[in-house]
């Protein structure tokens, strides 16, 4: 295979939760490398690399998308929100409250991304029934089983009993 | 006077904010300046030497610094007790990088460390390894054969091996009316939490270390690696606030901790090393077993005969033992009994602890077998399990400390609605779906362990608690803070709990369902110690405020001691702070357990499990539609928490039965589906309707705090009712785990 | 797992230009599965060109003939909710939202969704022989872990399953794919387009390498009355196919006239045999009408030990599946079994 010491950097600009962020990395690094690694935006979490957990999940141009399985350079000038830019400063979001409340998580590891996730759902107007939303959300594994809490959160939020 | 109550309050979880918001840190990100990364290199070969590595292709990847391995490491000990850590199995531990051998597939064989996390992980890739291979194996089924019984050890005193028979089992089995022999299995499991295993370790100077690590104990990690590495304890600090689930696999130290520790040391900068999920599949696991029952009874539903017989996989240099088997007799009180469990010496890495292990494994077979049994007799399942209900333990002839299971059962079953239940294949259907209801009981036994805190109150109110112990998301964290807060009466925005931090106070690793006992206990208990030493002050305040009052008569509540006889006399514990010169007060307290009174008593939390499967008949799909789960686990701390645990266990039981399996190919001695694409775990879209009822339960014998702990519990009954479930449904009884897609066809 | 260049193609004949200077330059779309891939260390592009500012190839129009086109970059789940799709060919929309997971539907192309490659263990693991991935190095799952795998049109090389969903609809469908080569664009009607593994399982497809899948054009039947996808898998949602099934029918007078059937993660590409939809021609649509053309369809099935199951599934799912198609509002997420 070809061998390629010293690869060379672009520079990529991406807006993240609002904030253009330029940053000069290789083709190689993974948006969610470079969010975790390069912006130190750990919110966003590693828990296969291989888009087989959701844990990475952010909303790119709008949609839910799993940043381990892109690289920055195909991002660049996108819009990135990742859970850091959910809710406002020092107010949280109405998902996050719900988490809190309905106890949504447990180690709060893919909590991130069910979070992320959810929103993006909700925003694109998907998930019309419980069980909708929970073969929508299927994409975010939660190894605590704090499933049933998860999916009575997001339902709280949709019926609007969390605002 | 009323004291103000934390204990027994819902709350929800005092770290939810930074979790909901991705300011929780976990050890993989911690940023730290001028970080290595550091790539993990496994054998490719099951058994053997590697014969060769050659640099050459990795060296030339831009940014490594260097390449670790068996020819090229720090000096390890010689020892196999240096290696031992608190969950060491007996044996001899695995040594990360110590020689050429390979013992199992996966194994660490090298580290790549490089400026970058791309530029390690390809010169990884480029690492070439020549072996010489031996001939391996792996299969279970085909070595039962080997089978041998366990070394003896630290782990056997918290796990026994089963008591020795009791009675005549096999002429009482000869001449039971009813008789049931089966034969089960389940395949490895690996305990794959969410967050990959991963260390940053801060190289601080003159060997001294600041590790973050993925670990269920930080003096765990500590004491581990100052042994490994020839460094004194307090130089060694590990840190682990948040940890992204651990459900055993972090009770041992590993690999990744070993490697990342070694570079830091070896190339004096601060070092991360992530392993990859693929990596995640190649460490403690629970092992593939095999089980053999024949349960015996009398027409009238009496048990009288229990053999039960397990046959694990274990490694060739560690014997790892768990409890399957002791569970049967202590459940259901029959008079003739023979146990085994035995181990299977393969080409395979050590099992591991794994949520609820053993007590998951002996209850699949335990309960599928007593449904079978209720079957043939046509009593139903849970009126039989009524009939051979045990009042005292005859398997170890003790009483339990404490024992609800009637009352499980009870709830359980009015929750439930078990007087519908219809005997097997009359359930009902829902078009093409056959309906199905099955049960069974759940037990878990309660370890106890020593375990230190402390407890101080400063000048400006706060109570700071402290122990080294982590919380892996079971809620200890807030658990520990309400039990300091019900303690002292205040509310629980006054308490801190310090944890996660091996300069903490000393505490064992954290699994088995014993860290509320344990750590709770002992933060009770150094919160009495400084009360005592509050109202020891007090007393001598000016104007003796407390007059001849003992410390019986006082209640601290709102922050204040006050006399129950005279609740106008309120001193505010800020006051005797005050007089004390502003100087914080501190107490600290080791939990040991009376290993004397305990040893009088079996002491088990119980549980049962109500479920209802959907099975299309022609397709073979199963649904676990809706569940009931009632614990008796004796004092529950925080009802919000304890029920999300036990959800989490209900779900791994759905898993258990009908998901997850990690797939052995033993021609080529490895696992085979290492991915979270291919293994298995539940989505969102499997789990329905499942609901959690704890029953009442006083216990004063278990600990201080009357809590057994919940962790396994809520696992345990959930995959055997499942079984029973799909057979209520559909007559067929599976018997290799889990079910899949296509066995009921 | 190296590393590699980088270029965002401006036009397709820039990208296909860009394909042809170098034999390990490649196309990256969504990225879900190449860089799934490259991480694994099972493919090694020296280039990667970019196609996601092609912006013609990322629109959904109404084609003359009453068909339909959809850009090759448009994402899964835009074709999925698109209006036209949802209403005059709710198989595909339903076939699509039945494949891996919300998010990786946002990233995944038209496209990239057709040149997924197998999920196989065996490929997917770079320690272990597999013809398809080092031709000649052997077939480990033949004999080994094969749950997964072919029943029907497997070779002695080979006996990987193809993974996408989204090609069983469109083989229902009758699709063409559209590409454009360095010798100009041509058309692969969709049951040509993959192919079977024979001898040389290395390759998926019929797509020539420095060939760039422009569009994928559906004919104007779509069955928007009675189709049906059912998929069985091991999870209910985010697994691959153990065996699924898209139906699409036409019916007169309670009688069928036209019929499709194709069948996923049963072999190297969407089974279909055109007897086997003869078959139910003026018939009544009933068990036994399914169950004989089932029987067409799995002729000379074999299984492989882990995957014996899946000739009596395939065959019960066609059957199910028949039903569904009657009443596609018994639908269920996922694509579940109902009824």
């Amino acid at each position: 295979m070809p061998n390629r010491p010293d690869p060379p950097t672009r520079a990529v600009t991406l807006t993240v939760n609002g904030t253009a962020r330029t940053v000069h990395v290789a083709p190689w690094v993974s948006l969610l490398d470079t969010l975790r690694d390069h912006l130190d935006l750990t919110g966003s979490k590693k828990g296969c690399d291989h888009g087989q957990c959701g844990a990475c999940t952010v909303i790119c141009n709008g949609q839910r998308i799993l940043s381990c399985l892109t690289l920055a350079v195909m991002q660049d000038g996108a819009e990135i929100t990742t859970i850091e830019g959910i809710g406002a400063e020092g107010k949280l979001h109405p998902l996050q409250e719900a988490f809190i409340a309905y106890d949504a998580f447990q180690c709060g590891y893919c909590t991130p991304g069910q979070i992320c996730s959810s929103i993006a759902m909700i925003e694109a107007g998907h998930g019309n029934t419980r069980e909708e939303v929970k073969d929508l959300m299927s994409g975010n594994l939660c190894r605590c089983g704090a499933n049933t809490n998860i999916i009575d959160a997001i339902m709280a939020v949709k019926d609007g009993a969390h605002e | 006077m009323k004291k103000h109550e934390e204990i027994g309050k819902p709350r929800r979880r005092i770290e939810g904010a930074l979790k909901v918001s991705g300011q929780a840190k976990y050890a993989a990100e911690y940023q730290v300046p001028d970080l290595l990364y550091g790539y993990i290199v496994n054998a490719t070969i099951t058994k053997g030497r590697i014969t060769h590595i050659d640099e050459t292709a990795a060296r030339t990847v831009g940014g490594v610094v260097d390449i670790f391995h068996h020819d090229h490491r720090s000096d390890l000990p010689k020892f196999d007790m240096l290696y031992k850590e608190m969950d060491a199995p007996p044996g001899s531990a695995f040594r990360p990088l110590y020689d050429a051998e390979v013992k199992s597939n996966g194994q660490p064989i090298a580290l790549v460390v490089a400026e970058t996390f791309e530029a390690a992980r390809y010169a990884a890739s480029l690492l070439e390894i020549s072996y010489a291979e031996e001939a391996f194996d792996v299969d279970l089924k085909e070595n039962l054969h080997q089978a041998k019984k366990p070394s003896k050890g630290l782990a056997t005193l918290i796990k026994p091996l089963p008591p020795g028979p009791r009675g005549d089992f096999e002429s009482a089995y000869a001449s039971a009316d009813a008789r049931f022999e089966g034969e089960f299995l389940h395949g490895s499991q690996h305990h794959n939490p969410l967050e990959l295993f991963a260390t940053t370790t801060v190289y601080e100077g003159e060997g001294k270390l600041t590790i973050y690590d993925k670990t269920q104990g930080t003096t765990n990690s500590q004491v581990y690696v100052s042994n490994l590495f020839g460094l004194r304890f307090k130089d060694v600090r590990v840190i682990a606030p948040f940890v992204g689930g651990g459900f055993g696999s972090g009770l041992r130290p590993q690999y990744q901790l070993v490697l990342c520790v070694m570079a830091a040391l070896e190339l004096k900068r601060n070092v991360r090393v992530v392993m990859d999920r693929k990596q995640m599949f190649t460490f403690g696991h629970r092992p593939e077993t095999v089980q053999r029952t024949r349960f015996g009874a009398t027409a009238d539903g009496e048990l009288t005969a229990i053999n039960h017989v397990a046959l694990a996989e274990t490694s060739r240099f560690e014997d790892y033992n768990e409890v399957v088997v002791n569970h049967a007799n202590m459940l259901y009180p029959a008079g003739n009994v023979t146990l085994e469990y035995k181990l299977v010496p393969l080409d395979r890495f050590t099992p591991l602890d794994m949520r609820a292990p053993g007590g998951s494994t002996g209850m699949l077979a335990i309960e599928t077998t007593m449904d079978q049994l209720a079957d043939q007799l046509g009593i139903d399942p849970l009126e039989f399990r009524l009939r051979n209900y045990a009042e005292r333990d005859v398997s170890s002839d003790k009483p339990f400390s404490s024992k609800e299971l009637r009352e499980c059962y009870r709830q359980g079953a009015e929750q439930f609605g078990w007087s519908e239940r219809k005997p097997t294949s009359e359930q009902g259907r829902r078009g093409n779906r056959l309906v199905g209801h099955g049960m069974s009981s759940g037990m878990w036994d309660v370890i106890a362990l020593p375990g230190t805190a402390t407890a101080e109150f400063t000048a400006d109110g706060k109570l700071i608690v402290r122990s080294a112990v982590t919380d892996n998301g079971q809620g200890t964290y807030t658990v520990m803070s309400q039990i300091a807060a019900h303690e002292l009466g205040l509310p629980l925005e006054a308490v801190t709990f310090e944890y996660g931090d091996s300069k903490l106070p000393l505490s064992p690793i954290q699994g088995g369902s014993y860290t509320t006992g344990v750590i709770g206990s002992a933060v009770k208990a150094s919160c009495r110690a400084l009360k005592n030493e509050l109202f020891k002050l007090a007393q001598i305040m000016d104007g003796y405020p407390l007059g001849n009052a003992l410390p019986e008569d006082a209640v601290f509540t709102d922050g204040a001691i006050v006399l129950k006889e005279a609740p106008h006399t309120k001193i505010r514990l800020t006051d005797i702070i005050a007089f004390n010169k502003g100087k914080a007060v501190t107490a600290s307290k080791s939990n040991i357990p009376n290993v004397f009174k305990l040893k009088q008593y079996t002491r088990a939390s119980h549980s049962a499990s109500f479920v209802e499967v959907e099975v299309d008949e022609q397709l073979g799909i199963i649904n676990v539609t809706r569940a009931v789960t009632v614990v008796a686990a004796g004092r529950i701390m925080n009802p919000q928490t304890a029920r999300s645990q036990i959800l989490g266990g209900m779900v791994w039981g759905i898993s258990m039965a009908l998901r997850e399996e990690t797939l052995l190919d033993p021609r080529l001695g490895k696992y085979i589906n290492t991915s979270l694409g291919e293994y298995h775990l539940p989505v969102h879209a499997d789990i329905h309707d499942l609901e959690v009822i704890f029953v009442e339960e006083h216990d004063t014998i278990i600990n201080e705090l009357g809590a057994k702990g919940i962790g396994e519990i809520g696992m345990i009954s959930m995959a055997p009712a499942i079984v029973n479930a799909v057979y209520n449904a559909t007559g067929k009884l599976v018997k290799v785990f889990p079910i899949k897609v296509g066995d009921l066809l | 797992m190296n590393n590699f260049d980088y270029l965002r193609a401006g036009t397709i004949k820039e990208a296909v230009r860009g394909i042809a200077t170098q034999p390990a330059n490649q196309f990256i779309a969504g990225g879900t599965n190449l860089i799934d891939l490259w991480k694994y260390d099972l493919t090694h592009p020296a280039r990667l060109i970019d196609l996601n500012g092609l912006d013609e190839l990322k629109t959904i129009t109404e084609l003359p003939d009453g068909g339909l086109r959809l850009g090759a970059l448009v994402s899964n789940n835009a074709t999925a909710y698109h209006p036209i799709v949802e209403e005059r060919y709710p198989l595909l929309s339903r076939t699509i939202l039945a494949g891996a997971t919300a998010q990786i539907r946002n990233s995944a192309t038209n496209g990239g969704n057709l040149l997924q490659r197998t999920r196989c263990y065996y490929f997917y693991d770079v320690a272990s022989p597999c013809n398809k991935r080092v031709p000649g190095s052997g077939c480990p799952a033949i004999e080994g872990q094969n749950r997964l795998h072919a029943i029907l049109g497997e070779s002695a090389q080979c006996i990987a399953t193809h993974p996408s969903d989204m090609a069983v609809a469109l083989a229902a469908l009758e699709a063409v794919v559209q590409v454009t080569g360095p010798e100009g664009q041509r058309s692969i009607p969709i049951a040509d387009f993959h192919r079977l593994p024979g001898n040389t399982p290395e390759r998926d497809n019929t797509l020539a390498a420095d060939e760039l899948i422009t569009s994928i054009d559906l004919p104007a039947t779509g069955y928007a009355a009675h189709h049906s996808y059912l998929k069985l898998r091991d999870r209910n949602s985010y697994a691959f196919a153990l065996v699924s099934v898209a139906t699409g029918l036409e019916l007169e007078d309670g009688k069928i006239t036209r019929a499709r059937i194709a069948v996923g993660g049963v072999a190297h590409k969407p089974w279909r045999k055109p007897a086997a939809e003869d078959a139910l021609i003026d018939k009544e649509p009933s068990p036994e009408a399914f169950g004989a053309a089932a029987d067409i369809l799995l002729a000379g099935a074999t299984g492989y030990g882990h995957n014996d199951f899946k000739i009596e599934l395939a065959r019960r799912a066609i059957i199910r599946n028949g039903a569904m198609a009657l009443d596609p509002s018994c639908q269920r997420p996922g694509a579940q079994p109902s009824l």
